[in-house]
């Protein structure tokens, strides 16, 4: 399927108005299959310029005809000059549609939506994140920003769990992480199989293994929703605070401007005032986790 | 606001002047009952009616729009819907109007929706003053939609033999181009004013307190085993949300023809009361029972609306109340809330 973009000209009666729900379109110039079920699309943008994301931002993906789903950006602005990347999870109609594009095809965005991660009141700080099977993938965004920017924070925890070693995410990055000095980098997966030498648990498994100054870290978390109360439970049980503490949420947007309704959590609109957020703002939210 | 005098025997000339340019819709007589609808001619038009199944917001957010039109064959292509047709809705109510008003604030907020505002600058609402309750179930008095001060073009009241017509905007000025008015006499202000304070005392209170500490009241009532009740209660049928001139949430999807190739991005309306309106991709549920439902309706409606754009997300016309098969009504629930905080000593 090829698409070119050719709008009708805004009328006098819309005014000058951007239409909320016309999707730009932009062109597949890598695909990268991480697993299975997950594929990275590296996407150009027509004019070449900067997408101007923040981390932890999300784009409204389209496939004509099939529909669209939220999805998180995945690469960091500090490597993103002329294209951008999306880890999808081959789940639903409109991700296993874009599972089977190839190199060359277009496909329909809009965003970037959302609150991003506050990473400059990060620096200074040490920096724990913990992210959970697919949570690894608007994380990484963060991840290459502070590596990218490596001397402005302290130190940088890396704790990663997957269900199996199949299911890791980004595998040739994580050994290139693994073998940087300046990252501390533990991977867990639930369960092992014949290759496998590394820890086996669940993600809390690792807090276990590693201390850190608790007035002095910032520490960052994304997975399954079932993930967030043990994690929670793991970084407040080594004295980090609420408000130093920060979620990336899971909702199904369907605007992206807090008006469909569908990403809210009490009277809190995700796509707006999140997708990011810390403990602190949400823990008085009871639908929030 | 300036005022100005239709007689009754020169309203049908009005709208009929009016026909040619524009689309007319008001309330017509249909199965029994009443709804808004395109109209032909004036005599169907029926200004005097209780209330309305569906609300007028229909014309402003339809049941389903087309978004764009995609030909996803030969290099596709993209096209926005047609321009919004002008449309005069006749016969508003001013609680609709309310819930018009709100409507224009969640549309027009930041990131602004073309698509509504397109038909919404293309309306003209002419609205009229409500002599009489609807019925048992509208609460428009304790909600302080019985009346409204701005939100219309042209608002007309019955004197009788005639209808004092408040001009509310340049466009509602113009309209009256179609119509024969003369100035207002004095004995013409008098009986407008008679009109107006003698309704008032027909419309009762149905809240058992003020509004303005409905949002209060439901931040106190979080945990309230009320909720629960409604949700054993509750079909998830969602006609009160269908039928509720202020709920605007929506899905978006798209539908394709049968030759595979062309298609519309469609938005529909979605009911938080469907049980998988907070459901995400890996099958989780955010509001996994009709009672976290329920209660989600009913804040958004006393509260989170209000926080959030500035206006009552309930202006009290008791559709949903109408149409609920299991008698869950805004007044039952709010009443009920404010009755368990006296009962807990918390009020």
């Amino acid at each position: 399927m090829t698409l070119t973009a050719t709008y009708a000209p805004p009328t006098e009666e819309a005014g000058a108005e951007k239409e909320l729900f016309l999707p730009s379109f932009v062109r597949i110039l890598k695909t990268r299959q991480l697993t299975a079920l997950e594929k990275v699309f590296t996407l150009s943008l027509p004019d070449g310029k900067p997408l101007g994301h923040r981390p932890g931002q999300f784009m409204e993906v389209s496939m004509l005809g099939v529909g669209e789903a939220p999805i998180s950006i995945s690469s960091s602005p500090s490597r993103s000059e002329e294209s951008f990347e999306l880890c999808v999870r081959n789940v639903g109609d409109v991700t296993s549609a874009l599972h089977r594009l190839q190199v060359g095809d277009k496909i329909g965005v809009r965003g970037p939506f959302g609150r991003g991660f506050p990473y400059e009141k990060f620096r200074g700080k040490d920096v724990l994140f913990a992210p959970g099977g697919l949570g690894l993938a608007p994380l990484r965004s963060l991840i290459n920003q502070v590596l990218d920017e490596r001397a402005l924070y302290g130190r940088v925890i890396l704790l990663y769990g997957a269900k199996t070693p199949g299911e890791l995410l980004f595998k040739d990055e994580l050994k290139t992480w693994s073998e940087r000095s300046d990252l501390e980098l533990l991977v867990t997966v639930d369960r092992g199989d014949e290759t496998w030498t590394g820890n086996t648990g669940v993600i809390t498994t690792l807090f276990r293994q590693v201390s850190v100054y608790p007035r002095n870290t910032v520490a960052i978390t994304c997975g399954p929703p079932v993930m967030y109360r043990f994690v929670l439970m793991e970084l407040f049980g080594k004295g980090i605070s609420e408000g130093n503490i920060y979620l990336s949420l899971e909702r199904r947007m369907k605007c992206g401007v807090g008006k469909c309704g569908h990403c809210q959590i009490n009277n809190v609109y995700a796509c707006q005032s999140g997708p990011v957020f810390s403990y602190k703002e949400i823990k008085g939210l009871e639908e929030a986790l | 606001m300036s005022l100005t005098i239709l007689q009754k025997q020169d309203l049908n000339a009005f709208i009929t002047g009016l026909l040619p340019h524009y689309r007319v819709a008001g309330p017509v007589q249909m199965n029994g009952g009443f709804a808004f609808d395109l109209i032909s001619s004036p005599a169907e038009l029926h200004l005097d009616y209780p209330t309305t199944i569906l609300p007028p917001k229909k014309y402003l957010l339809p049941p389903m729009e087309t978004l764009f039109s995609f030909d996803n064959s030969n290099g596709g292509a993209i096209q926005s819907p047609p321009p919004a047709q002008p449309t005069v809705i006749f016969g508003v109510h001013t609680c609709d109007v309310h819930a018009i008003q709100l409507l224009d604030a969640v549309f027009s907020r930041g990131q602004s929706d073309a698509a509504y505002l397109g038909r919404r600058r293309q309306s003209l609402i002419v609205s009229v003053e409500c002599l009489s309750p609807c019925d048992e179930h509208s609460f428009c008095k304790s909600m302080g939609t019985l009346s409204a001060e701005e939100g219309y073009d042209l608002h007309l009241t019955d004197l009788g033999e005639a209808y004092a017509v408040d001009i509310g905007s340049e466009a509602g000025s113009a309209l009256l181009e179609y119509a024969r008015t003369t100035p207002p006499a004095p004995q013409d202000a008098q009986r407008l004013n008679a009109v107006l304070s003698e309704k008032w005392p027909r419309f009762p209170y149905r809240l058992d307190f003020d509004v303005s500490d409905l949002p209060s009241l439901l931040n106190m009532s979080m945990k309230s085993p009320l909720w629960n009740e409604l949700g054993e209660r509750c079909l998830a049928c969602a006609a009160c949300t269908n039928v509720c001139p202020t709920c605007f949430c929506f899905d978006v999807k798209d539908e394709i023809e049968l030759d595979l190739v062309h298609g519309q991005r469609v938005r529909i309306w979605d009911s938080c009361q469907l049980d998988e309106f907070a459901t995400v991709a890996g099958g989780h549920n955010f509001r996994k029972n009709s009672a976290m439902r329920q209660r989600h309706r009913f804040m958004r409606k006393g509260k989170y609306i209000l926080e959030a754009h500035d206006y009552l997300g309930c202006v009290g016309c008791g559709r949903c109340a109408r149409a609920c098969l299991v008698d869950i009504t805004p007044v039952g629930v709010f009443n009920e809330l404010h009755r368990q905080l006296e009962v807990e000593g918390k009020l």
